[in-house]
């Protein structure tokens, strides 16, 4: 081979290279991510039937705790399970039907207010939708 | 004098007086229908100790009930004459001894109170003589503090008003005036330290830096008017009004009936009374600070009870330290951990609840209650792992990058200068 | 192969009258001198709008320019979207980089005079393309709803609000309302993916057209020197160039990747130190530093109009430089550039090494 052709050759090849290595970032970006989208107004909580009535479920809700309660009586309610004292997580307690913080025994109703203890403000609550077999939270408008 | 000036002077003199009258005879219900309150009127003219109570009561809580210096002190506010100002029913200032009651001749007095604030207990001064200021004054002791030293004299507020001195963050400063005092305590034996104790304790900085009203302070383990040390046996339940999950631990723990049996006040035995800091693990069998010594020999089977609970939040604290720098270092190489460091938050809510399990003295439960957490450590550290192993793919895929780009710039450079060549160039 | 791209040319050749293309290319020659280098800004800052439409086109699939989703989309982007964290990192980066090399490719041409005529539009339209980029930047910056990007966004049309009489008007318009808000990102959006690439694709395709038809312009007092063929000489110099930046930008967003910062909150106060992007850091700190009144005048007011005027006296230079229309040196000028530089310089650095001065 003589060098005029080497040089494409090399020329050709290398470029084919850098192409392929800009090309695929590309192309893996393109094909959608398993999280179909920015977890930004409504979370996939939970699915109808995962809870039994009477019981509660963490997640993550952006970047804070929300807590997803089955009420006694089937009603679906989600709040921030971040207590409003000192930002321990609030957990359900199913015999007394009320959200309870154990760090300084801080407790709030299933209208996220308080009722007893040291929180000086109610849980903010979020909007809860059953959309097919899916339970979605996002925040109240 | 019949000068022209003389004259003159007489005439707007006369002219001046009947003017003066008509302004006089015109303006006079203005004042007497304005409130007269000579009290203030005369005091407000007065020098230092005469005048503050005067301009302190403008502020005043009873003033915005419409009460005045009369409603307490007596007299006659629509009198200028201080004479006249002070009679039959004017009791000046109370003597020191009598102000309890002289308070309480309207606040215990639910009928009168009602009509202003039904809310408003009415048993301060019953509860003040169980006191330990009030006994003293009943014994003719004069130091024991008195309403005015709390609530102020002149320019009492709401204790739910900031600048009150009983509103919380005001109290310990309230209280120091007297029991920091070395001089005043002296003939009563009390140490003077409480108030600088209590600074340094975590409720006084989750009330002044925090803001949390919700932190204890010194009333709300002594009372306010019944104002007494807790005893020994009522310490326990002071504490366990905020933190009753401890108590309860340590009730069903075998120290309760330990503590009972040799006197010794529960929670304060080993986390102070003033001075309470934030417990560290260090105080532990086994740590630097270790309190279960005090009563524990070491290689006694308590001990090592307690040994074997410090070993499991040691391993704990170190499992959740090395998941932490491990998405650490994950960030420092530009991957983001978002997701994770939130997992990480989660798994330490475990560690608060183990440390609070700690009373309970149960090494088999605070390993049930670690377990959950450390599920979650595990789920951190394999997210962690992940995004390392993102980083270094990162850097993979850069190093091949730049390596295509390196040997196409070279490409392109010798075909740069093979084009410089003269055309016919043999081959 | 040989055989198939013969083929190709072939068909296309009669359609696309390609021999014309192809002739004047051929024909086309660049002055090669010590000054030269400098030629090769003005294709960098072409190779760097490209990398920046294409990865904006691949930002635009996941980005939604709404103030509920914003930052949670490039938060999104940079953690679940595979490569997502690269494209991001290298479309905020080569924004930066492209304001950098546009100011070195203006300078540049300013002093060696390649303004001078004929080439008098392509130097505005040089000028209307800073413009529209430090748009491009402005509007950009505000995306990813952002602490920093909300209240810079504020400071920064806080002063167009001072411009008088048409000041008041003008940033409502902008702002699309009084204040910072979600018109405000949308209002934004529209610019930064529809309005500023529409015109900036015409005046940029104007001046390419021009610098194609007029050549290189060569220094006052070089006279004629060595020509190297555009092409394929200066082009494969040029993609060289093109290589070596695309490493470095790549290099720097894997290890510097572009943090998605906090997500604004308009209720809060504003952060210390709160300053605009870099570019605009020199009439930042000359705002903080201006007099409160001058005369009568309020020293921003003052400031504004200044900024503007000299961008209009710099805008119309090719008409005010006579000597070096008559193909003369034009030491003047060249002064007066090197002061505005020196400024720039100053006062940009004036505001990362001395944050407290002024007001």
């Amino acid at each position: 081979m003589d060098r005029r052709a080497f040089i494409n050759l090399f020329l050709g090849g290398s470029l084919l290279g850098t192409v392929v290595s800009f090309l695929y970032p590309v192309i893996r970006y393109l094909i959608p991510p398993r999280q179909a989208e920015a977890a930004a107004k409504r979370i996939l909580a939970a699915k109808v039937g995962e809870l039994a009535p009477n019981s509660a479920k963490l997640f993550r809700f952006g970047s804070t705790a929300a807590v997803l309660v089955n009420t006694a009586d089937g009603q679906l309610r989600a709040f921030s399970a971040v207590c409003t004292h000192l930002t321990c997580t609030v957990r359900y307690e199913g015999d007394t039907g009320t959200l309870f913080c154990p760090c300084h025994n801080g407790r709030f109703d299933l209208a996220g207010n308080v009722l007893s203890g040291p929180p000086p403000r109610p849980l903010e609550a979020y909007e809860v939708e059953v959309s097919g077999g899916d339970i979605y939270v996002s925040r109240k408008a | 004098m019949n000068t022209p000036l003389g004259v003159f002077i007489r005439e707007v003199k006369r002219r001046s007086s009947l003017t003066a009258l008509a302004i006089l005879v015109i303006s006079a219900p203005l004042p007497l229908s304005a409130q007269q309150d000579s009290c203030v009127d005369c005091h407000l003219q007065m020098d230092d100790a005469l005048k503050a109570p005067a301009e302190g009561f403008n502020a005043d809580v009873h003033k915005q009930f419409g009460l005045g210096c009369k409603d307490c002190h007596g007299g006659n506010p629509n009198q200028e004459d201080v004479e006249l100002a002070k009679d039959r029913t004017f009791v000046g200032s109370p003597d020191r001894a009598k102000i309890p009651e002289f308070c309480g001749s309207c606040h215990s007095d639910s009928a009168y109170m009602r009509k202003f604030n039904p809310n408003l207990r009415m048993d301060q001064l019953a509860l003040y003589w169980t006191s330990r200021h009030g006994q003293l004054l009943k014994k003719g002791d004069l130091s024991g503090a008195v309403c005015t030293d709390c609530h102020g004299v002149h320019g009492i507020q709401s204790a739910n008003f900031p600048k009150s001195q009983v509103f919380p963050w005001n109290i310990p400063q309230t209280c120091g005036r007297c029991h920091s005092s070395a001089d005043t305590m002296k003939a009563y034996g009390i140490p003077v330290q409480q108030v600088d104790d209590y600074k340094q304790s975590v409720h006084a900085r989750a009330l002044f830096e925090k803001k949390d009203l919700s932190a204890p302070v010194c009333n709300d383990c002594h009372g306010n008017h019944g104002a007494a040390p807790p005893e020994v046996t009522s310490i326990a339940f002071v504490c366990r009004q905020c933190h009753p999950s401890a108590g309860d631990l340590f009730s069903k723990s075998p120290h309760k009936e330990a503590f009972d049996a040799l006197g010794i006040s529960e929670c304060e035995a080993c986390h102070g009374n003033h001075k309470i800091l934030q417990p560290s693990d260090e105080l532990l069998a086994g740590g630097k600070d270790d309190i279960c010594l005090q009563c524990h020999d070491s290689g006694t089977e308590p001990h090592r009870t307690g040994l074997e609970i410090k070993q499991r939040i040691d391993n704990y604290v170190a499992s959740s330290a090395e998941a932490k720098e491990l998405l650490a270092r994950a960030e420092r190489k530009g991957v983001d951990v978002g997701e994770a460091q939130f997992k990480l938050q989660d798994s330490m809510s475990a560690l608060v609840l183990a440390r609070n399990l700690t009373h309970g003295l149960s090494p088999s439960e605070i390993e049930a209650s670690l377990g959950e957490g450390a599920k979650v450590l595990a789920e951190v550290k394999v997210s962690g792992e992940a995004s390392l192993r993102e980083a270094k793919f990162r850097r993979t895929g850069l190093i091949i990058a730049t390596v295509f780009i390196i040997l196409l710039a070279a490409a392109l450079y010798l075909k740069i200068r093979d084009l410089k060549r003269p055309a016919t160039h043999p081959r | 192969m040989a055989r198939l791209w013969e083929k190709t040319q072939a068909y296309l050749e009669p359609r696309f009258m390609l021999s014309a293309v192809r002739d004047f290319a051929k024909k086309k020659k660049v002055p090669e001198h010590k000054r030269s280098f400098w030629y090769f800004f003005g294709g960098i800052c072409l190779f760097l709008f490209i990398i920046q439409v294409l990865t904006g086109i691949l930002l635009l699939l996941y980005y939604t320019p709404s103030v509920d989703a914003a930052h949670e989309s490039i938060q999104f982007i940079m953690s679940q979207v595979k490569f997502g964290w690269l494209i991001r990192s290298v479309h905020s980066w080569t924004a930066n980089i492209l304001v950098g090399v546009i100011f070195i490719h203006m300078f540049s041409t300013f002093f060696l005079k390649a303004y001078r005529p004929p080439r008098e539009l392509t130097w505005i339209t040089g000028f209307l393309l800073l413009v529209l980029f430090l748009a491009f930047g402005f509007s950009g910056y505000l995306l990813p709803w952002n602490e920093l990007s909300f209240f810079a966004t504020r400071v920064g049309t806080d002063i167009a609000g001072v411009i008088p009489i048409i000041g008041k008007a003008l940033k409502t318009f902008i702002l699309g309302g009084p204040d910072v808000s979600g018109a405000t990102l949308t209002r934004f959006f529209w610019l930064h993916v529809a309005v500023l690439p529409a015109f900036a694709l015409l005046i940029m395709a104007i001046h390419v057209i021009l610098v194609q038809t007029l050549g290189m312009s060569r220094p006052v007092g070089i006279g004629e020197t060595k020509e190297i063929s555009f092409f394929p000489e200066f082009i494969l110099k040029d993609s060289l160039g093109w290589l070596i930046i695309l490493a470095v930008v790549g290099a720097v967003c894997v290890f510097l990747p572009w943090e998605a910062g906090p997500k604004a909150d308009p209720f809060s106060s504003t952060p210390l130190g709160i300053k605009p992007e870099w570019y605009f850091t020199f009439m930042f700190t000359t705002l903080k530093l201006v007099p409160a009144h001058v005369f009568t005048i309020e020293g921003e007011v003052l400031a504004v109009l200044g900024f503007m005027l000299g961008g209009l006296l710099l805008m119309l230079v090719p008409f005010l430089d006579r000597r070096a229309a008559r193909e003369k040196r034009s030491p003047v000028f060249t002064v007066i550039g090197l002061a505005i530089l020196a400024y720039i310089v100053v006062m940009t650095g004036l505001t990362y090494l001395a944050p407290n001065i002024g007001k």
